[in-house]
């Protein structure tokens, strides 16, 4: 049984938002509503700035469902958490209680108004009939109904996003990890260069005459 | 004495029938409309590069789906 999962590896982010772009343009998000958005840690810091792509991760035990006054929550067979637009009060609860900040809410009206619930779906729509026109407006596309993984994750350059069931990307990650080795080999430094790093001695250059070295 | 051996006796244990005070939170029942499955659909057509599985049959999905997910590593697309 599959669980439906991302995976963001820091080490190949190179924070380009393409999954953030990817998400607006498939499922055709409103201004003010970010699905997805990029994390950027120690940000200009050289050697030290991460960034991971965050959305919904579609909790095992979600708090969303657990603090929603309506229970418009619902988690589909393959681990998919969404919820009923039609329900959704707008309250607010699940946004305080989710730690990833995915529940986003359109404030398109006047004095703050807050509107119905809006998050990622792992590209599977919601409680309408898939691929219809209703489903769309409300909940975007329904590429799971497709055969197709979410359009963030097949749309990262560098594959850095992934997602599909649990076990399988974990599989793949694993693989990487183990492949890509650690220090400047992570960002393919032996594979663009074809020798590992500091098996040659830097090559400097002469310092112009007059110069203080 | 044998009096105030009962109240000390009924003080004592008192605490013992003290309520938990954390909140539960439990888990709700949905209450919106019911969802259709992935696998209760047809597949696309082929020029529009989905999935393709015996409609209805989740295994067959799944398997579809399993082969989209492993196409995300380069190692086994690229350098096979």
């Amino acid at each position: 049984m599959a669980r439906m999962k991302f995976l963001c590896d820091a080490e190949r982010c190179i924070e380009c938002n393409g999954c953030v772009t990817a998400c607006k343009n498939e499922n055709e998000v409103p201004w003010g509503v970010n699905r997805r958005r990029v994390v950027t840690l120690n940000d200009g810091v050289v050697g030290a700035e991460k960034s991971i792509s965050v959305a919904c991760m579609h909790c095992s035990d979600a708090p969303c469902m657990a603090v929603c006054p309506v229970d418009c929550f619902y988690r589909t067979d393959d681990g998919v958490v969404l919820h009923d637009k039609d329900l959704c009060i707008g309250c607010g609860y699940c946004f305080y209680a989710c730690p990833f900040g995915a529940p986003q809410f359109p404030q398109a009206g006047a004095f703050g108004l807050r509107g119905k619930m809006d998050k990622c779906t792992f590209c599977a729509g919601g409680p309408e009939p898939d691929r219809s026109e209703a489903e769309f407006q409300k909940y975007g596309r329904n590429r799971l109904s497709e055969g197709k993984l979410p359009a963030c994750a097949e749309m990262c350059s560098t594959k850095a996003l992934l997602g599909g069931d649990g076990d399988v990307i974990a599989d793949i990650y694993r693989e990487r990890v183990l492949r890509r080795g650690r220090g400047a080999d992570l960002w393919g430094w032996s594979s663009a260069y074809g020798v590992k790093p500091g098996a040659q001695p830097p090559v400097r250059q002469p310092a112009p005459a007059g110069a203080k070295s | 004495m044998r009096a105030l051996l009962l109240v000390a006796a009924v003080l004592a244990l008192g605490a013992c029938g003290e309520k938990e005070q954390v909140v539960v939170y439990k888990q709700g029942k949905y209450q919106g409309k019911p969802d259709n499955r992935s696998w209760d659909n047809a597949p696309l057509a082929a020029e529009f590069r989905g999935g393709q599985w015996k409609q209805g049959d989740r295994d067959s999905w799944e398997d579809s789906i399993k082969q989209r997910q492993l196409s995300q590593n380069e190692y086994k697309r690229i350098y096979r």
